[in-house]
């Protein structure tokens, strides 16, 4: 029985060990050949970089094994949702900035043309 | 066994399970830390003022190299455990020290990188854009600089005192801490490195 256990979990380790050199040798050798380009390798290097967050989860953190109520799963559920909301959250609102300052900087510069200058 | 006895062990058991789950919140804390370090490094990426950019600086095979270092130590990490789970307290000794070897050399691989960039005038000072960085990934390495000592605290005290359940319960934790500190990474090599040079 505890032999069984141990087995799986060699298992679960070697699997996630694979898996994970596979994945990042896949986004290395993307980037590195310039095999896509523009949005779509962005797009398909950080889903890489999810696909291994939840390999290692499984595989090596032993996520979904636990027994119920699955506390670890709630709390890395609200972390996840955080780190989501300050990540896509501050790009969001800083590159909305960003923009609204390039327009009034160019509308300003066009105020002070069309008034003939300083 | 008598019932007090069972009582006993199910309330060791209990306990373990709370240690290891506020041991999982921490974690999650600092899953938001680096978020916030992310977010700040994603906004100012561009801001170089004047000073290299990411493309100019990063050695991508090097960082690649580093990489595979980190995850193999945290693949010999949770061999430690399955040592741990059969009880075999040398083997479990010798896994933990070659994850120790190979955390040390990703961490002098990195302050490697951070003196050459320093040397070369491209310090923490020079631009929004390096602040960033050096922030984010120093961050991470102090984080695996902290689990190298955790690491030679528990190997001693399971020298002394051998496989209790204390002791057990602690190496436990940290195999969890350095199998979160190579996800951090996995994302470090993404966004940081992978998409830097695109």
């Amino acid at each position: 029985m505890e032999q069984e256990k141990t087995n799986s979990l060699l298992t679960s380790y070697v699997a996630g060990f694979l898996l994970s050199i596979i994945l990042t040798f896949a986004a290395y050798i993307l980037v590195a050949n310039h095999i896509l380009s523009g949005v779509l390798l962005v797009a398909v290097i950080i889903g890489l970089a999810i696909i291994q967050l939840f390999v290692q989860l499984f595989f090596f953190l032993h996520l979904g094994k636990e027994s119920k109520p699955r506390w670890n799963l709630l709390m890395l559920s609200f972390a996840l949702g955080v780190v989501i909301i300050i990540v896509f959250g501050s790009l969001w609102i800083m590159n909305n900035l960003n923009y609204n300052m390039m327009q009034d900087m160019h509308d300003n510069s066009k105020d002070i043309r069309d008034q003939g200058g300083f | 066994m008598t019932t007090n006895d069972v009582v006993l062990e199910r309330m060791h058991e209990s306990q373990n399970s709370k240690t290891m789950l506020g041991f999982w919140i921490y974690l999650m804390t600092d899953c938001v830390l680096f978020a916030s370090l992310f977010a700040t490094y994603a906004v100012l990426h561009g801001n170089t003022f004047g000073g290299p950019t990411s493309k100019d600086i990063f050695d991508l095979p090097f960082v690649l190299i580093e990489t595979l270092i980190l995850l193999t130590s945290s693949f010999t990490a949770g061999l430690a455990i399955l040592s741990l789970r059969a009880g075999k307290r040398t083997q479990m000794m010798s896994w933990f020290a070659v994850t120790f070897v190979l955390g040390l050399t990703f961490l002098i691989m990195e302050l490697t990188e951070f003196s050459q960039l320093a040397a070369e005038g491209n310090s923490w000072s020079h631009s929004a854009f390096l602040s960033a960085f050096f922030t984010l990934v120093g961050t991470h390495g102090l984080h695996i600089a902290t689990g190298l000592f955790w690491m030679i605290v528990l190997l001693v005290q399971a020298m002394k005192k051998g496989l209790t359940e204390s002791v057990s319960r602690r190496l436990t934790m940290l195999s969890m801490f350095w199998h979160f500190l190579d996800i951090i990474w996995i994302f470090i090599f993404t966004i940081v490195y992978l998409m830097g040079v695109l």
